[in-house]
C-alpha cells in the first residue's frame, strides 16, 4: 500500500471524506469559527440539484463519509432531501450542527431520511458563557436537542471547542457530556485559523491551563472507558512537530464550500492558489486534474528543512495554511515544527499572549474585545476596516 | 464479557456495515470514521443479523469455505467486534 501523500499525479487515490459546507449562514457568532473571514462574500449557494450531482460524483469515486456542515446546515430547507439522497447513495451521513434550528419533528424527519449521526456543538458548560460565546441564547435548547438525539438512538458526538475562556471549566464540561450520555466527546482545542486567528490573543490558553486540563481529560478518559470515547488534543502551538494536516494534501478530504469551490481542506481557500468550482468541472476533474489539488501532492514542492527530513512522510511538513499565515509562503515548513527557522517566532508569540493572559487575571487589565463571527464583521474585514492579522 | 455459541449477535445501531465497491472490501462505518475489514472478517460480519446464533454462523462458514475448525478464529474476531461495540447481543 502506498502511504497517503506519496501519490503521484497519475496515481491519485479517491477521496474518502466529503465535507459539504452547505451555507455560511449561521444563527451563532462564535469568535473561534473556522469559516473564512470573508463569509460575507459568499452569496451564491449551490442549489439542491448541484449538491445532488456533487454527492453522486464523489460517491462514485469512493467517498464513504459525508459531513453536512456550514455555517449552520439546518438553515438549508433542503437538508432533509440532501440527507435522503446521500443515504440512498450509500454514504455514512454526519450532521455537524449547533442544534439551533432543530426540534423533535425535524430530528424524526432526519431519522426517516436515513441520517446516521448527529454532532452537536456546545460553547461551554454554563449557560452564561455558552450564550456569550455563541452570541445567542441557545444553551437550554442545545441540551434539549442532545436528549432528543439520544432518544432517537443516534450515536451522538458532543463537540466543545476549548480555549482560554472555557478551559478551566473542563471538568464541568465533561460532567455535562456524561449527563447527556454522549457516545463520543471531542474536546477540540481551538485551531487558529479564520476567526480564531484574529482572536488568538483572547483565546489561546496558557501552558499551565493546558497541563491542568490534560490531567482532568485523562481522568475522564479512564473513567468513561467503554461508555464514552473522549478525544482531547492540545493546540499545536504547544507542540514541537506539526500535525499531518488532512493526512496529506488532496489525499482523503474533499471540502466543497457553499459557492461550489472545491478545496483540499476547509481552510485552504485563504491560500493564494486557484481552486476549481464544481459548477464548472466534475468532482473527479477537480480532485484529480486541477492544479489546486495537485499543488502540494507528493514531495516535490517541499523546501528545506522538510525536503531532506526523514519525518516528511509522517507529517507532510504540517499545515500549508499555517505555514502561509505565519511565514508568507505556503510551501515552507509549518512553524510548529522546531526544525522550522520560524519556530522561535511562534514561541515568542505564545509567550507574548501568556503575558496578556497574566495581565488580565493578575492585574484585571481589560483585554481587547472579541471579534464575533457575523456578516457585519465579515463585511468590515472585507472592507479592511478590521485588521485581518493581529500581529 | 464471555461469549457463548448460543448468542445471537446483531450489528449495533450506532455502526453501519456495508460493501464498498471502490475499496473492494466490507467496511464498518461510524461517526466520521471507517474500518476496512479483511475478507474473513467481512464474511463473518455479513452473517450477523440478530437471527442466527454464533454456532450456526460458524457452521455456515465451515460449509461455505469447506474448512474445519474455524471456531477459534471466529470467536477471536467476535470478541474484538463485541469489544469495539460493532455488534451486540439482540435484546
Amino acid at each position: 500500500m502506498i502511504p497517503a501523500g506519496l501519490e503521484t499525479k497519475n496515481d491519485v487515490k479517491p477521496p474518502l471524506w466529503l465535507l459539504a459546507e452547505l451555507t455560511y449562514r449561521c444563527p451563532l457568532q462564535c469568535p473561534y469559527c473556522s469559516n473564512p473571514l470573508e463569509i460575507a462574500k459568499y452569496q451564491n449557494e449551490l442549489s439542491t440539484e448541484d449538491w445532488v450531482r456533487v454527492m453522486q460524483e464523489a460517491r462514485k469515486m469512493g467517498a464513504a463519509q459525508i459531513g453536512f456542515s456550514g455555517g449552520e446546515p439546518l438553515v438549508r430547507p433542503d437538508l432533509e432531501e440532501l440527507i435522503q439522497e446521500a443515504r440512498h447513495l450509500g454514504y455514512y451521513t454526519n450532521l455537524i450542527t449547533s442544534g439551533v434550528g432543530m426540534d423533535e419533528a425535524r430530528v424524526k424527519r432526519f431519522k426517516d431520511a436515513g441520517l446516521d449521526h448527529i454532532q452537536i456543538s456546545f460553547q461551554a458548560s454554563d449557560e452564561e458563557l455558552n450564550n456569550f460565546l455563541g452570541g445567542t441564547k441557545t444553551f437550554q435548547h442545545k441540551k434539549e436537542m442532545a436528549r432528543i438525539v439520544k432518544a432517537y438512538e443516534y450515536p451522538m458526538v458532543l463537540n466543545i471547542v476549548i480555549h482560554r475562556k472555557n478551559i478551566e471549566q473542563i471538568r464541568d464540561i465533561l460532567e455535562m457530556t456524561v449527563e447527556l450520555n454522549a457516545d463520543y466527546v471531542e474536546l477540540a482545542s481551538t485551531q487558529y485559523y479564520g476567526w480564531s486567528r484574529i482572536n488568538v490573543d483572547q483565546l489561546l490558553p496558557t501552558r499551565e491551563q493546558l497541563a491542568k486540563a490534560e490531567i482532568v481529560a485523562k481522568e475522564y478518559q479512564i473513567r468513561m472507558k467503554g461508555k464514552s470515547k473522549i478525544i482531547y488534543v492540545i493546540p499545536d502551538y504547544f507542540e514541537n512537530r506539526p500535525k499531518p494536516c488532512m493526512n496529506g494534501w488532496g489525499a482523503i478530504f474533499l471540502t466543497i464550500a457553499p459557492d461550489g469551490t472545491a478545496l483540499p481542506c476547509h481552510e485552504a481557500g485563504q491560500l493564494p492558489i486557484d481552486f476549481p468550482n464544481v459548477k464548472d468541472v466534475s468532482v473527479e476533474e477537480a480532485w484529480k486534474d486541477s492544479p489546486g489539488f495537485n499543488h502540494f501532492r507528493g514531495f516535490e514542492w517541499m523546501k528545506e528543512p522538510c525536503r531532506s527530513c526523514d519525518e516528511k512522510e509522517k507529517d507532510f511538513g504540517g499545515c500549508r495554511c499555517q505555514a502561509f499565515m505565519m511565514t508568507g509562503d505556503a510551501a515552507n515548513t509549518d512553524p510548529v515544527c522546531d526544525k522550522s527557522p520560524h519556530h522561535q517566532e511562534l514561541l515568542d508569540d505564545v509567550d507574548r499572549i501568556a503575558k496578556l493572559a497574566a495581565e488580565e487575571t493578575d492585574n484585571n487589565v481589560a483585554e481587547k474585545p472579541l471579534v464575533f463571527r457575523n456578516m457585519k464583521n465579515s463585511k468590515k474585514i472585507v472592507a479592511k476596516e478590521i485588521e485581518k492579522t493581529e500581529a | 464479557m464471555s461469549i457463548t455459541k448460543a448468542d445471537k449477535p446483531e450489528i449495533a445501531p450506532t455502526f453501519r456495515f456495508q460493501w464498498e465497491e471502490v475499496q473492494d472490501c466490507y467496511v464498518v462505518l461510524y461517526p466520521e470514521g471507517m474500518v476496512k475489514l479483511s475478507k474473513s472478517a467481512g464474511e463473518i460480519m455479513k452473517r450477523i443479523d440478530g437471527e442466527e446464533s454464533i454456532d450456526k454462523i460458524i457452521k455456515d462458514l465451515e460449509t461455505t469455505f469447506s474448512e474445519n475448525n474455524l471456531e477459534d478464529d471466529v470467536m477471536k474476531f467476535l470478541e474484538v467486534a463485541y469489544d469495539t461495540g460493532w455488534i451486540r447481543n439482540k435484546k
